[in-house]
């Protein structure tokens, strides 16, 4: 009997000291093929910031500063209530937290973030800006975001940043004449603004266009100095660089490390999301569906269309660069059905921490994303670049795990 | 044997076995970061070591479908890195080695397992002489394999070549 006894301990304890070794004396194992990628994506690969040809005055240090300021001054709007900040709010991570922002009116799109966007040849969800500062003008003038126009703005410059605009940009011409420079004028959808703008000479026109334009490489220039901080999941790549494998599984869980594996493989996130931003900042087709009620969405299709024809892209007067300077737009793909509704991703930095999700906030949660990759539902235009996944709840849990150690340490 | 030495041998058998066992089936609760590198490729068919198709040709020269025209390519950025706008020259020459001037050439591309295609729209923008042509406008924006297809036609001749890359990321 006590041999019996004797025997079944033995066997348990040597089934349990199994075990415990199995689980904690084996650091993770990486292929090299896998460590490279981990490598990619680590905010340490990020390269040094690429300067934009089209803004001379992008890293200019008095323009960032007087963009900043410009980013958060309520008066530059219709109604002295809304700034850039109202949407991109730095208390949560450069967006506003809503499906479809809120300015003036109603946006049909969700706020993007704006860390890391220096990186990026595209801006917007569908890109129809080439550059922050071609970017910064188009909010201003929108009817439901800032909701005024670039003479209202000009003259509000010499009110209150003559010193300071003048210091980099040179002399601010004189817009005091109201005859010469009524308000509001814009060459916008409001037929009053338009009307005005219309009757004003071309010359006139033009000064005022030039100090707009110089207020977005301002505010360019301040964005040019948002980015993402590090994070855990940089920590735990360095700590796998280093060899330190050790160290690296103390930094993220195990569940964490299986969404950080699946991420890069079987879940094929990284065909997309990938680089140290997290995002290969071309478009895609996700079959992201369709909002009731908001009108027609074509994404790229239409956004390529617009950078084309854009008053302010890298070929316009407006541009600082050369011809050969914007092979980003020159050699742009601008047909074909897989630019239909095809968006940005947005970087995955900081993700958790801004639902919710995609061009018009179509999902409330992390769950919800990873559902979606998981069935890959039909596009409701154009077809959806996902392929169904079957994955298992625990491994989706398992991804959502991985994206919250993309939140900068702060 | 004695009964003795039975148990022993019974035991130690029936120990490794739920060892093994335990361990196999307790696999999915560790997940995949207690398997092997070599077993992991084996369960994971996207891991990205097995879109290095095996048998491709990535060589940088190559004959044209026909064999009407040989071609080779040089790439500004080597090795390619991925989402980086760049430009290559391309080298035309006849089968038998003379340099083709003044030829119209498309260029067009993808990634057959993904079923798209580029993500730009690369052109032929200058006829370099000596049957160099620069290739201006191609940027590959994901890991893996990708296609570079030219329609080349040169007197009154069409042919076409694919060339192979593996695009690392
Ligand atoms: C009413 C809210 C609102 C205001 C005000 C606003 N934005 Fe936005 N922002 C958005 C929305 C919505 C989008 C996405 C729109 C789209 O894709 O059509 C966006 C997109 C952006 C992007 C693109 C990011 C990327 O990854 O492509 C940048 C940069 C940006 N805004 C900067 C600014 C600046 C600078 C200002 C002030 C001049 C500003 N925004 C004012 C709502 C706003
Ligand atoms: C084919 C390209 C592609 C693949 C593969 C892909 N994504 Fe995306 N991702 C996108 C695009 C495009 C968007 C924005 C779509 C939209 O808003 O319509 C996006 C948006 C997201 C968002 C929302 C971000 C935000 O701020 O709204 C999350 C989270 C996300 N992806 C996670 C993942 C994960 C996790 C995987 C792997 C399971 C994955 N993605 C695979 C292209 C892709
Ligand atoms: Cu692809």
């Amino acid at each position: 009997m006590t041999k019996r006894y004797l025997i079944l301990t033995g066997i348990l304890l040597t089934l349990s000291a199994g075990i415990l070794f199995g689980c904690s004396a084996q650091p993770t194992a990486w292929t090299d093929a896998e460590v490279e990628i981990l490598q990619s994506l680590w905010i340490g690969s990020l390269p040094g910031l690429p300067t934009d040809p089209s803004n001379q005055y992008g890293d200019n240090p008095q323009a960032a500063a007087l963009g900043e300021k410009l980013f958060f001054d309520t008066r530059f709007s219709s109604n002295g209530e809304v700034a850039c900040a109202t949407c991109h709010d730095p208390e949560k991570n450069f967006q506003d937290g809503l499906p479809r922002a809120q300015g003036v009116g109603t946006t049909n799109r969700r706020a993007m973030p704006i860390a890391g966007t220096a990186y990026s040849p595209w801006m917007f969800w569908d890109g129809r800006k080439d550059s922050q500062w071609a970017q910064a003008l188009g909010p201003l003038e929108s009817a439901v975001e800032h909701g005024g126009t670039r003479t209202q703005y000009v003259k509000l410059i010499g009110a209150n940043y003559k010193d300071e605009y003048e210091a980099v940009f040179g002399a601010l011409p004189d817009f005091s004449d109201a005859s010469r420079f009524p308000e509001p004028a814009a060459p916008v959808s409001d037929e009053a603004a338009a009307a005005n703008w219309e009757a004003m000479t071309a010359e006139d026109r033009e000064a005022v266009t030039r100090v707009y334009v110089n207020m977005g490489k301002a505010i360019a220039a301040y964005e040019r100095t948002i980015m993402p901080g590090e994070s855990r999941f940089d920590q735990y790549v360095e700590s796998v660089l280093a060899n330190d494998g050790a160290t690296a599984d103390t930094i993220l869980s195990d569940d964490e490390i299986a969404g950080l594996k699946l991420f890069i493989g079987a879940a094929n996130c990284t065909r997309c999301h990938n680089g140290a931003l997290f995002t290969d900042n071309d478009f895609h087709n996700t079959g992201v569906p369709v909002i009731e009620n908001l009108p027609e969405d074509t994404g790229r299709a239409l956004g390529a269309q617009q950078a084309l024809a854009d008053e302010f892209n890298c070929l316009s007067v407006y541009s600082d660069a050369a011809p050969e300077d914007c092979s980003e737009l020159k050699f742009m793909l601008t047909e074909g059905e897989a630019l239909e509704r095809a968006y940005k991703p947005p970087s995955l930095r900081d993700v958790a921490q801004r639902a919710p999700y995609m061009h018009a906030g179509q999902f409330t949660t992390l769950q919800g994303v990873l559902s979606h990759y998981n069935e890959a539902p039909a596009a409701p235009m154009g077809h959806t670049e996902l392929e169904l996944l079957h994955l298992s709840e625990v491994q989706l849990n398992q991804i959502i795990a991985f994206l919250e150690t993309l939140s900068s340490i702060k | 044997m004695n009964s003795q030495t039975k148990t022993i041998v019974i035991t130690t058998v029936v120990t490794v076995i739920v060892l093994v066992a335990g361990f196999i089936l307790l696999m999915p609760v560790f997940g995949p970061r207690f398997m092997h590198p070599i077993m992991s490729q084996f369960m994971d068919g996207n891991s990205p070591s097995s879109v290095t198709a095996s048998d491709l040709d990535t060589s940088a020269e190559r004959l044209t479908n026909n064999g009407a025209f040989k071609v080779s390519f040089k790439s500004e950025l080597d090795p390619i890195t991925l989402g980086s706008m760049h430009s290559w020259v391309l080298h035309v020459e006849t089968a038998d080695g003379q340099p083709v001037e003044g030829a119209t050439i498309l260029v067009d591309g993808g990634m057959p397992e993904h079923g798209h295609g580029l993500p730009t729209a690369p052109q032929v923008t200058q006829d370099l002489g000596n049957g160099d042509y620069l290739v201006e406008g191609l940027k590959f924006q994901m890991g893996g394999w990708w296609e570079v297809k030219f329609n080349i036609t040169a007197d009154g001749t069409e042919d076409n070549v694919t060339f192979n890359l593996i695009v690392g990321g």
